[in-house]
Parts: C-alpha cells; sequence; structure tokens
C-alpha cells in the first residue's frame, strides 16, 4: 500500500469521528474540539486493525498521532518493516 | 446473522455459575456485612484462573475471548457485585500491563497477577478529581533515576489488599502511569468504611508522600498516562462493569420471578396481577437489550474493531441504568421482605447505584457517546 492509499484510509476513518472540512493534512486533530478521551485508543486500533501493525510502547509519541500525516507517516514506516 | 455463544463459551459459562453458586452466595451475606473480601474466595477465584482470565496462557491465564470474559464478569455480577469488581480492577491493570508494559515490567508482575499471586489495583480517582480525571494534583518530579510522589487517591477499589497499583500522577502536567508497589515506604493505605454498595470492595485512600520509586516503573511513556494506558484500562473495566450489570439485573428478574409465584395476595399469586406482569416485562426487556449490548461490544472487542469503544460506552451506559431499574423493579415486587438480608435484593439494589458511577458516570457516557455521534454529522 503506498502513501496516498495509506492517507485516504487514515481520512476516512477520521470521517467518522470528526468534521474533516478545513482540517488540513498537518493539523492537530487532538486540538479539534470535536474529538474525546475515546478517540485515542480508536485510533490506535484502527491502525492496527485496518493495516496489520502493532502499535509498540516505543510509537507512544504525539508526533505519531497528532494529525493525518502522522498517522499516514507511522503506518508507512511501520508497514515498510514488515 | 446468528446471536448465541458457541459450545466453549457455554461450558465456560456454567463453570463460571457454579464457581458463584458454591463459593459466592453461600457466603455474600456476611462478607458483605462485614465489608471484608475473604481471602481464601480470593485464591479459589485464582485457583480457577479467573484472576488472569484476560491474559494469555504464557503467563499462566486463561486467554480467554472477549465474549467469555464477559461472561465471566456476568456470573460474577449475578452473585456479587464485589466479587466482579476485583475481577474488574485487577484485570484492568493486568491488560495494561500487557499492553503497555516494559519486559522487565511484565517478567516482574503479568504472571504473578495473572496466576493470582498478586492483587492489582487501578488508582486514578482523588478527592477533587473524579469524572475529570485531567485534573489529577498528584505529581512525580524525577529524581535521579527515581520519580518522588505526592499526593493523594481515593475511592480505589481493593486498595486495602493490593499489592501493586498502576497510580496516575502528572510529570511536568502530563499525566505518566507508574507501578506503585504496597510496601513503597512512602505510601500510607487508609482504608474507607461504611459505603453503602459494593461494601466488601476494600476501597482505601492511598497517600503519597515522598514516595520514591525506580523509574523503571513507569508505564508506557511520560505523558501518555491519560488516555493511552489509563483509557485502555476504563475501556475494559467499562466492559465488565457493563456485563456485570447485566448479570445483576438476570439476577433481580430471576429473584422476582420466583417471588412472584410463591407469593399470594388477594388470593391469588402476585404473577396473576397484572401490574405485577408489567414490571416484569418491563425487566425482562431491559435485561435482553442490555445484553445484546454487552454481547456486540464483546464481539467488536475481540475482532479489534474501532467501533468497540463506542459500543462498550453504550453497553456501560444502558447496563447500569438497567440494573438500577430491575434492581428498583424487584425491590418494588418483593416489598417489605427485600429490605431484609433474607433475600439478596438490598444487596443488589444498593450496589447497582453504584455502577452508575463508577468507571465514568452515567452523564460521563451521555457526554462521550454524544460527542462522537454529533462530531461526526456536523
Amino acid at each position: 500500500m503506498n502513501h496516498e492509499q495509506i492517507r485516504e484510509k487514515v481520512i476516512a476513518f477520521l470521517g467518522n469521528y470528526l468534521p474533516l472540512d478545513g482540517l488540513g493534512d498537518k493539523d492537530n486533530i487532538f486540538q479539534t474540539r470535536a474529538v474525546n478521551s475515546l478517540f485515542a485508543m480508536q485510533l490506535v486500533l484502527f491502525v492496527e486493525k485496518e493495516f496489520g501493525i502493532q502499535v509498540e510502547n516505543e510509537d507512544l509519541e504525539m508526533s505519531n498521532f497528532e494529525s493525518i500525516h502522522a498517522v499516514t507517516g507511522l503506518v508507512a514506516r511501520k508497514t515498510s518493516n514488515q | 446473522m446468528r446471536i448465541a455463544l458457541t459450545p466453549d463459551q457455554e461450558r465456560f459459562q456454567q463453570a463460571c455459575r457454579a464457581f458463584v453458586a458454591e463459593e459466592i452466595l453461600p457466603r455474600v451475606e456476611a462478607y458483605d456485612e462485614a465489608e471484608q473480601f475473604p481471602p481464601e474466595l480470593i485464591q479459589k477465584m485464582a485457583a480457577a484462573g479467573y484472576l488472569g482470565a484476560n491474559a494469555p496462557a504464557e503467563y499462566g491465564g486463561l486467554g480467554l475471548d472477549a465474549i467469555s470474559y464477559g461472561l465471566l464478569c456476568e456470573e460474577f455480577g449475578r452473585g456479587c457485585a464485589s466479587a466482579r469488581s476485583l475481577l474488574t480492577v485487577h484485570s484492568m491493570v493486568l491488560l495494561a500491563l500487557l499492553r503497555w508494559g516494559s519486559p522487565t515490567q511484565k517478567e516482574a508482575w503479568a504472571e504473578r497477577l495473572a496466576r493470582g499471586a498478586a492483587v492489582a489495583a487501578f488508582a486514578l480517582s482523588e478527592p477533587t478529581a473524579g469524572s475529570d480525571a485531567t485534573s489529577l494534583a498528584t505529581t512525580a518530579v524525577p529524581d535521579g533515576g527515581h520519580y518522588l510522589l505526592n499526593g493523594r487517591k481515593k475511592w480505589i477499589t481493593f486498595a486495602q489488599i493490593a499489592d501493586v497499583f498502576l497510580l496516575f500522577a502528572k510529570v511536568a502536567g502530563q499525566i505518566t502511569a507508574f507501578l506503585v508497589e504496597k510496601d513503597n515506604p512512602g505510601l500510607t493505605i487508609k482504608p474507607i468504611r461504611g459505603l453503602s454498595g459494593c461494601r466488601a470492595s476494600m476501597l482505601a485512600e492511598l497517600h503519597l508522600e515522598n514516595c520514591r520509586i525506580p523509574g523503571e516503573n513507569l508505564v508506557g511513556r511520560p505523558g501518555f498516562g491519560w488516555p493511552y494506558v489509563g483509557g485502555l484500562a476504563l475501556d475494559h473495566g467499562r466492559y465488565t462493569v457493563a456485563c456485570g450489570c447485566l448479570g445483576l439485573a438476570a439476577a433481580c428478574l430471576d429473584a422476582s420471578l420466583a417471588y412472584v409465584t410463591e407469593r399470594r395476595q388477594f388470593g391469588v399469586p402476585l404473577a396473576e396481577h397484572q401490574l405485577i406482569q408489567q414490571l416484569v416485562t418491563d425487566m425482562a426487556v431491559n435485561v435482553e437489550t442490555a445484553r445484546l449490548l454487552c454481547y456486540r461490544a464483546g464481539y467488536l472487542r475481540q475482532e479489534g474493531d474501532p467501533g468497540a469503544i463506542l459500543a462498550t460506552a453504550m453497553a456501560k451506559y444502558h447496563a447500569a441504568r438497567v440494573a438500577n431499574e430491575t434492581a428498583a423493579a424487584a425491590m418494588q415486587i418483593h416489598g417489605a421482605n427485600g429490605f431484609t438480608r433474607a433475600y439478596p435484593l438490598q444487596r443488589h439494589w444498593r450496589d447497582a447505584k453504584v455502577m452508575e458511577i463508577i468507571e465514568g458516570s452515567t452523564q460521563i457516557q451521555q457526554l462521550l457517546i454524544a460527542k462522537q455521534l454529533i462530531a461526526a454529522k456536523s
């Protein structure tokens, strides 16, 4: 799966949880008022189930989850290592 | 679409029900009144594998699927909310460790917890931080490879007997999770007595005064205690509470069905009075709707589906309300008898109220659920 395909899946997932209008690839998802405390774990479950990867302890950095760009990059890195 | 348990799940449920009937029901009223959970009951729960039911076999656990784990909580919920609470808090910590713990932490604790050789408790709430978990006042300050913890925790279930706590404190303002052992000289455990419900849950306050713990006791990463470590644990906790509420409500329904056929008023059994039939019908329908939501949440959890988290919040929200409504209806049916310890209804009724407070109150569930549903449409 290439970078753009990953990005599209990430955006499709986020659309279930927050309004996408005006949300740029590098905008911080967690600073929107739309997400709550449930969302963080939903995002982890999504990347694991959708892309068949395991989010590890060392992946726990906000720079891996804070935006469309960040999540796409995390998935691209982890899938390329498989 | 087929909503049915597998033969293995049915067998496991029957085994759990038999355990509750044999080991819990004969003594629950006495230990509830005494506010002391029997140590020998914990040993029997451990021997049956229930304390490690959600851990994989490599750690000595039963490796149950999510539906089966829900059945365990349902059956314990039928018998005793305090016993189910032990399953809840212990498994919350075990799950968080298995998911976010370091290899050293897993080696030190996972098998001990899974085999029930040690008991774990979840220490998030504080005197001034309950529903607003992010307002914690407890601090953790780096101190030469260690952390110094200061603050107070309150309403910590089974803290009186826990060997280790998954405890949350702020590091430079960021919520972080730590393992704190009970014998740390900076930790004082003060029992909370005189509760109305879940009286045998052995709650306590934790007072941390320059409680010095090794840096390697940090779970996950600094700043990821909430919502990642704590959120994972609470999500699991909500599922166990939802299923426990289902069991509590089912027990109230079963007791009521037996009572209305035995008790006679105006020359006929209560069951022949139509207003009683209305109560029983509402109880039964509520129990079934709670069961369906619990099963749906369990199925999604087993699948690792992101939708499991919202489904679990819905199941907890609904099942906790059903537990209260069903217990109240059962008390109404039992009349004055329901208020005596000769019947378990008074205990279920008291315990049910707690379920709308713990693992996110009913109002917090409403806020969480509504916000997610509305945000996606706005």
